[in-house]
């Protein structure tokens, strides 16, 4: 199995008639996850990346649009949910049962897991088999919920933050985990973070969300070669970018630096070259930054 | 490491080119799987195949089947001639520009160059420069 396929066409989740205003948490939202690949979710807080993989989990029903999962409707269904594995910042297991439990218990129900490596696992983040995820500190129960995520080895694996709560050498244990059991046993994975440099190297496929709606979804490779930082004189630089896309302008003095957005053609570094201006890289998580923040926020 | 301008893949097919040219990689050897590059470096596997897949288009690399990848017997030997060719246009043009700015005299910089280039030759017939030396890959 090389994991399941995501289609999710104009999808719109609003939240309970109950509240008002009702919250639209996702504005008709489409795309595609490619099966077999690591792709990486981002977005501000608010944005709609929760909503969505809840959606994608069958946790959530949506008020309108389609979702396929491996090419059928999640909802309710049991083949694909038995295949589909969501695990948030909390964990997503029970809080009085000891870890050891839970294991078993999943193991039972998830026709993918395996056992012997959430043992090892477990063993990595130094977890009690004996404890239970109320007892733990918040980054303990973190690791558990990435324990949970990774030995279930769901032919489609949402991670939503797991790993947010855990220390910095936990995460990278969290990574070198996922990156050599991706590698064993190829699966969909769909990683949702705010810690962008730490992970984006680990991502093929990257989906940026924004106000409920896909911003982009691009080839990790591609994205962080579509920011491009123009520092020169200010009318030299003006003249450079006008008709592009322009994502932040800082000035100091007659030097100014734009972010501009978009792929620069050879002629293009040739003539920023010629007029005497210097081009250089911007970074995933300064892209994603200039890309999302609000007028005023920034 | 892998975190300048250039896509990831380039970066590490540069690496690998790196290695080759200073004898850290012969001839005929075997270089990492794109797993091992994977978990290793932290990085995406695709993305390690298509370095390989660069490279192996260059004729740097070349593939045995079910085994894995090698580097070409002649590999060395393509790379330096490239890199001579591009050595005055990319390394020694900008040194000049930059010198004629700020009023350096070409003299100083032919100077500098030899002596240089003389402590390099007499370093390299004493002990293998490691190619690399960044640190933590993380």
């Amino acid at each position: 199995m090389s994991g399941f396929s995501v289609e999710v066409r104009d999808l719109t989740v609003r939240y309970p008639a109950w509240r008002r205003p009702a919250t639209t948490a996702l504005d008709g939202l489409s795309l595609t996850l490619e099966p077999g690949r690591l792709h990486g979710l981002l977005g501000r807080n608010g944005s709609g990346k929760t909503t969505l993989l809840s959606v994608l989990a069958a946790f959530r029903r949506p008020t309108a649009g389609a979702v396929l999962v491996d090419g059928e409707d999640p909802w309710e269904n049991a083949r694909v949910m038995s295949g589909v594995c969501l695990v948030r910042e909390s964990g997503d297991v029970q809080g009085e049962v000891r870890l050891r439990d839970t294991v078993r218990l999943l193991e039972q129900v998830r026709p993918t897991f395996d056992r012997s490596f959430a043992e090892s696992l477990m063993d990595t983040f130094e977890l009690d088999p004996r404890a239970t995820p109320t007892s733990l500190s918040r980054g303990k129960r973190s690791a558990f919920g990435v324990v949970v995520g990774l030995a279930s080895r769901a032919p489609l694996t949402l991670l939503d933050e797991v790993h947010l709560g855990m220390d910095a050498p936990s995460r990278y244990a969290f990574y070198d985990a996922l990156l050599a059991d991706y590698v064993e046993h190829p699966r969909t994975v769909v990683l949702s973070s705010h810690l962008i440099d730490e992970v984006q190297r680990m991502l093929e496929h990257v989906v940026v969300l924004d106000r409920g709606r896909v911003l982009l979804a691009d080839d990790a490779d591609d994205l962080r070669a579509s920011g491009t930082s123009v520092v020169g004189p200010d009318t030299a630089v003006d003249a450079f970018v006008a008709g592009r896309r322009v994502l932040s302008r800082r000035s100091l003095g007659r030097t100014v630096q734009v972010t501009v957005f978009g792929r620069l053609a050879p002629d293009d570094v040739a003539a920023a070259s010629a007029a005497g201006l210097e081009l250089g890289p911007v970074d995933l998580q300064d892209l994603f930054v200039d890309l999302t923040a609000k007028e005023g926020v920034r | 490491m892998f975190d300048g301008r250039d896509p990831i893949y380039l970066q590490i097919a540069d690496r690998i080119r790196g290695d080759v040219l200073s004898g850290a990689l012969a001839g005929e050897e075997q270089v990492m799987s794109t797993t091992q590059y994977a978990t290793t470096f932290r990085i995406n596997p695709a993305t390690a195949a298509k370095a390989f897949a660069l490279l192996v288009d260059e004729g740097v690399l070349y593939k045995r089947r079910g085994i894995g990848m090698f580097v070409s017997p002649d590999a060395r030997e393509h790379l330096l001639t490239a890199r001579r060719e591009r050595f005055f246009v990319e390394v020694v043009d900008p040194v000049a520009a930059e010198a004629a700015v700020l009023g350096v005299p070409v003299d100083a910089v032919v100077e500098r160059l030899r002596s240089g280039y003389a402590a390099r030759a007499t370093a390299a017939t004493t002990t293998t420069t490691a190619p690399h030396e960044e640190g933590d890959p993380r």
